[in-house]
């Protein structure tokens, strides 16, 4: 099961004692905060965790894959994660798992 | 905008948490996150997006400094993939603003280290 946002507002309610309501409006908040930031064009760093940034992508052919007709992909703006040194060096431990492969969070 | 700054701008939109509680509280959802993806676990939020992590196999390397040849571990690596609502409303905004260059290089440079040689 994947960590969403019910969690860690549970999570912050059991932890720092914050009621159901002030807990789930900060879950929100966080995130709401990263995108306003990110739509400013301004891109996020979170010590520790890693930097959202911003890239402006020019356009470029491409083709549908199932038709392998040639439809160009059109100019845009897209967000990347590079996650920080310590997160890396924390996940790059970590030993294998059923949840954890390349196939997973694609095609969804 | 640096992490102090999403503090700051979180207390400002509420009125009944401290900044403090405010600073603690986003101090312990990196650590969830974090805490997620270090033990193998996904991250899926509504409308920004999902973590997970990718598998990167063993491949023949050599160290930068004696030219000495190795061979990596294998490893997994963080992978955060935008949501729709996301992936929208930053391309939307394309077109009225400009990326901005990061200001706060000497507060939290240090962080990301392009790595990459596995040991």
């Amino acid at each position: 099961m994947a960590l969403t946002k019910a969690d860690m507002a549970e999570n912050l309610s059991r932890e720092l004692g914050l009621n159901k309501r002030e807990a789930k409006d900060m879950v929100e908040s966080f995130f709401w905060g990263i995108i306003e930031s990110l739509e400013k064009g301004q891109p996020v760093r979170l010590s520790g965790f890693g930097n959202f940034e911003l890239r402006d992508k020019n356009e470029r052919p491409g083709r549908n894959p199932r038709t392998g007709e040639e439809i160009p992909i059109s100019a845009r703006r897209v967000v990347t994660f590079r996650p920080g040194q310590k997160l890396k060096s924390r996940v790059a431990q970590h030993e294998g798992s059923q949840t954890a492969s390349s196939e997973e969070g694609r095609g969804e | 905008m640096i992490k102090s700054e999403l503090i700051t701008n979180i207390a400002n939109r509420q009125t009944h948490m401290t900044d403090k509680d405010v600073e603690l509280s986003v101090n312990r959802l990196l650590e969830y996150m974090s805490n997620e993806l270090a033990g193998g676990g996904r991250i899926e939020i509504r409308g920004f997006g999902s973590f997970s992590l990718h598998y990167r196999p063993p491949r023949n390397a050599h160290n930068p400094k004696t030219g000495k040849k190795l061979v990596t571990e294998a490893k997994y690596t963080p992978h955060f993939k935008p949501g729709k609502e996301l992936r929208e409303r930053i391309n939307t905004s394309a077109q009225h603003v400009e990326i901005q260059a990061f200001t706060h290089e000497e507060d939290e440079d240090d962080d990301t280290g392009s790595g990459g040689y596995g040991f």
